[in-house]
């Protein structure tokens, strides 16, 4: 019997190796086919139900995952989305995640490198995965104000610290609520996007870094006063021809100047009154004079064409190539198909704050795991020397004198010198304009610099909204 | 002293038998509990710490269960089986407190509140097995009972027929409800037929290979022979394919062939047995539609048709392999898992909630467990000089076998999935107090296998003497317990049906 005993024995050592054989197949060699299954909910569950890090500001959250009462668990909630959800994005299960949500997707869910033994740690304590949580460098008060000017308008703000590159506010207006695209009920996501999604003023862009990019207009010419001191063709002193209306060779149009300063009252100007004026015709004629390689060098020197991720990814802004010289003049007055994102041209002005130096603009002040411990901390990050330092210093003076003396007055702090320059780009045939505003301040040690574009206003209403609101934002933070 | 060592001593045919005296090992039995008791408690607190503040009361009855229950068999083993194997109580205990562990993990976050009633029922099994090594100090006694056993089976599997008894659970009338608590009269049917098994083929099992016409190579058995052995086989499958319950059928039709196979070691039995269940098989497929339904969600798991069937469809399978796969080679970890999303997580499906939450990893550490458990089982088989208690030993540890294949291939679609209790750590008190029972029954085995015989004690009984032969009793039971010199000295007994 015994032998009987014994083949028993190896019959049933048989079957454990089947066993285990038949688990290795289900939970090892075929886990992942199992995984990707369709009806498999877990992986939605797991993603969209788990207990993700929160995105504060200050201290406050600004997104944050609270127990929910369904299958999932947890739930995203967003609040101050007007201020807020450009930078936030969404987390949805139907249509997955923009935004932050998106950009450090990894971090807030714990499932970044730097959280590897984080997530061994949980495996002991058992804790329900909890991702890192995001602190912002954004200035609330500041984020604040910059909604306010954008309230019941479209467009777009972007103000920064041009020594550190910390982004001190983000705005895209319209905004929308990210908690309707982040609920689990998929019948009412799907019905909100659709809403969005077909909304003639794209609220899900975020304008400041993305979406369909605006003409920069005038600003640009900030670009042709670097790459004529550069040159060394021009200086401070060079006399330029203002002719009202520059003929554009090789067409049968003109370049008109701009109408509503006091372009037309000279009919030459050193460089520092045509910015001032913000007359036309001079960058024009300095854009053809040096040519399209050196103006494109000098745009790409300030970021045009780069990628960038603040960590929101930033859609490279353009200058085209292979140009005409009537399509370079009118690419000089930031026209024809020069496309920047605000945070371009915010960028732009941080350099020429910053000694010609641009920092890395960054929105993420620390990231830290949910054992506390820092995966991330803020630290300023040079990003390219745009300029020399003295063409920085120049362009910088002209600048000042545009808010002093120019167009750009509206833009005057009580004592402190701020620079600054407006922009009007024309975009449709209605007559309505992209009006633009940027400059920084104080001028001689810079605390903020900003971009500020309004979409779809006449130019009266542009000048009255972007020079005084950047006023505003540069007392907001200066008032401290 | 260490494993190896001792049992490299068992396995040694050595001259000086005489002078080899079995230790108890009741001291080394006491060090693994302690360690069971860290395993399956530390299960517990991690379990607690994740999910509360503070000590939950169940954690802690579960806890002070598991410790007294198996401070007191290990006492009672002291006075009444000191040679008892020191290795079956402590895997008993580490399973039992995982499957404790994983009722109140489920109970959590699931509307179930299963872990006390698992607690007081663990507490109850325990009891009996303490009191089947108080009362049974020899098992052979319940030779006596053998034809007991058979119409106590046949009661047993009766009992939920009974109108107003009997008690239908999802489309299986297995279970009897008595004030309001239910009970599953099959698994305690498992144990009486084993012993009526192990009894009737102890006693006849010679007349049933020896008597008879011989077609070819293959004798077949007087029906007089085998009669009882055939009506207990046809009632217990009959009374369960009427009670749509095909695990069970399983289970007890594969018993019945392991110790037809254990008392004869004949295969051509064997494989005549597995032929009638593929012809049984095949019609119940064709004819039953419960058994129709089983297959085809089986084989058809992953038709969008078979997922979305209402009732009997493969929803309940494809969740458990998700669960399962979702837990891959390490596991979630304890509570981190969703056994919510699987039906019976706690009872039939416990093992796919714990291989989503302990991983390919744990389950198998859990599967060797059960491979060591049964493994001292058959050891106790070898051991035992009597005929009826190596074919309990071994048909009890070779039916705990045959339920988790059931079980876990069954989960992982390598047969199809039919509803059966994981021993020991399923919910179920039925299932604890029967296999809390048969764990009784093995030490008791394993302590007449292992301790100190004085000669020709067992000289009452015909089975021993011809196992024995001439040899002294120390001798020969070191010698049954090693080699396959068995066959040798009982061929002159058996010769008859070799030649």
């Amino acid at each position: 019997m015994n032998q009987a005993i014994r083949r028993t024995w190896l019959a049933v050592a048989g079957v454990f190796i089947l066993l285990v054989g038949s688990l290795t197949y289900v939970q090892f060699i075929h886990a992942g086919a199992l995984e990707d299954n369709p009806w498999n909910s877990r992986q939605l569950y797991d993603q969209y139900g788990s207990a993700r890090g929160s995105i504060l500001v200050n201290g406050s959250e600004i997104a944050q995952s609270v127990p929910s009462d369904d299958s999932f668990g947890y739930k995203r909630e967003y609040s101050q989305t007007d201020e807020y959800a450009a930078l936030t994005g969404y987390f949805s299960m139907v249509y997955g995640s923009t935004g932050l949500e998106s950009a450090l997707g990894e971090e807030l869910s714990g499932k970044s490198d730097s959280q590897f033994y984080d997530r061994i740690a949980q495996i002991f304590s058992n804790k329900e995965t909890h991702g890192a949580s995001v602190e912002l460098t954004i200035d609330p008060k500041l984020q604040k104000k910059a909604t306010e000017l954008m309230s019941g308008h479209k467009g777009s703000i972007v103000a920064m610290n041009p020594k550190t590159g910390e982004i001190k506010a983000m705005v895209s207006a319209p905004s929308y609520d990210p908690n309707q695209l982040s609920s689990h009920d998929s019948k009412s996501v799907i019905q909100s996007y659709s809403e969005l999604n077909q909304d003639q003023d794209k609220p899900l862009y975020n304008r400041a870094v993305s979406g369909d990019l605006y003409s920069p207009g005038s600003t640009f010419k900030i670009m042709d006063a670097v790459a004529a001191l550069e040159s060394g063709k021009y200086n401070k002193d060079s006399e330029l021809d203002n002719p009202q209306n520059l003929p554009l060779p090789g067409t049968d149009t003109t370049l008109p100047n701009y109408v509503n300063g006091q372009c037309a009252s000279r009919s030459k100007a050193d460089i520092q009154w045509a910015l001032e004026q913000s007359c036309n015709t001079p960058f024009a004629q300095i854009a053809m004079d040096l040519g399209e390689d050196k103006i494109a060098k000098t745009a790409k020197n300030f970021g045009y064409g780069q990628d960038l991720s603040v960590p929101l990814k930033v859609t490279p802004s353009n200058f085209p190539s292979g140009m005409s010289k009537s399509e370079l003049a009118l690419s000089s007055i930031g026209q024809y198909d020069v496309k920047s994102t605000p945070m371009q041209v915010a960028m732009m002005s941080s350099a020429i704050a910053n000694d010609g130096v641009q920092m890395k603009p960054n929105m993420v002040k620390t990231v830290r795991s949910n054992s506390l411990s820092t995966l991330y901390d803020f630290s300023a990050e040079k990003l390219r020397e745009s300029t020399s330092p003295d063409v920085a210093h120049q362009v910088r003076d002209w600048m000042v004198n545009d808010v002093d003396n120019g167009i750009a007055s509206g833009a005057q702090v009580d004592g402190t010198k701020v620079a600054g320059k407006t922009g009007t780009a024309e975009t449709g045939t209605d007559g309505n304009n992209q009006a633009w505003f940027t400059g920084f301040a104080p001028a001689d040690d810079p605390e903020l610099a900003v971009a500020i574009v309004y979409e779809d206003v006449d130019a009266v209403t542009g000048a009255q909204l972007t020079s005084p609101g950047a006023k505003q934002l540069f007392e907001a933070v200066l008032n401290q | 002293m260490t494993t190896r060592a001792q049992s490299s001593q068992e396995q040694s045919t050595a001259p000086d038998a005489e002078q080899h005296v079995p230790k108890p090992r009741r001291f080394f039995e006491l060090l693994l509990l302690v360690l069971s008791w860290i395993v399956a408690i530390g299960a517990m607190c991690l379990v607690d710490l994740g999910n509360t503040a503070s000590w939950d009361h169940r954690i802690v009855a579960a806890a002070a269960v598991l410790i007294v229950g198996s401070l007191i068999i290990h006492v009672i083993l002291h006075l009444k089986a000191r040679y008892a194997d020191p290795f079956i109580l402590p895997i008993v205990v580490v399973l039992n407190g995982i499957g404790l562990t994983m009722i109140y993990r489920i109970d959590l976050t699931t509307p179930n509140s299963s872990v006390g009633s698992q607690t007081a029922w663990s507490a109850v099994a325990m009891i009996a097995c303490a009191a089947a090594l108080w009362f049974l100090t020899d098992h052979r006694v319940l030779v006596r009972v053998t034809y007991i056993s058979l119409a106590a089976s046949i009661f047993l599997l009766l009992l939920p027929l009974v109108p107003g008894l009997g008690t239908e659970i999802n489309g299986a009338r297995i279970w009897i409800s008595i004030g309001g608590r239910t009970f599953q009269p099959g698994e305690v049917a498992k144990i009486t037929l084993a012993i009526f098994f192990a009894g009737y083929l102890s006693t006849n099992r010679d007349l049933i290979l020896l008597a008879g016409k011989k077609i070819g190579r293959v004798r077949l058995p007087r029906f007089k022979d085998f009669a009882p052995m055939f009506v207990a086989w046809l009632v217990s499958i009959g009374v369960l394919v009427v009670q749509h319950d095909l695990g069970s059928a399983i289970l007890f039709f594969g018993l019945f062939l392991a110790m037809l196979y254990l008392a004869t070691n004949r295969f051509t039995w064997v494989g005549v047995g597995l032929v009638l269940v593929a012809i049984g098989g095949f019609f119940a497929y064709k004819t039953i539609s419960h058994v129709t339904v089983r297959i085809d969600s089986w084989l058809h798991a992953f038709d969008p048709a078979v997922y979305n069937q209402q009732a009997g469809g493969s929803g309940q399978i494809i969740q458990g392999l998700f669960g399962l796969a979702s837990g891959g080679l390490f596991g979630r970890g304890l509570g981190n898992g969703r056994p919510d999303l699987v039906s019976f997580a706690n009872s039939d499906m416990i093992v796919t909630a714990i291989g989503e939450e302990l991983g390919l990893l744990g389950l198998g550490a859990i599967l060797m467990l059960f491979l060591m458990l049964v493994s001292r089982g058959f050891r106790a088989a070898l051991g035992t000089p009597d005929a009826f208690g190596k074919l309990l030993a071994a048909g009890l540890s070779a039916a705990m076998v045959l339920q988790l294949f059931v079980v876990i291939g069954g989960v992982t679609r390598l047969i199809p999935l039919t509803g059966l209790t994981t021993p020991f750590m399923s919910a179920g008190g039925s299932s604890l107090l029967a296999n809390w029972f048969i764990v009784g029954l093995l030490l008791a085995i394993s302590h007449s296998a292992r301790s100190p015989r004085v000669v020709n004690e067992d000289a009452g009984d015909a089975e021993d003497i011809a196992d024995t032969g001439q040899l002294g009793a120390t001798a020969a039971i070191s010698k049954l317990g090693s080699s396959s010199h068995e066959e040798t000295a009982s061929s002159p007994h058996t010769a008859g049906g070799h030649s």
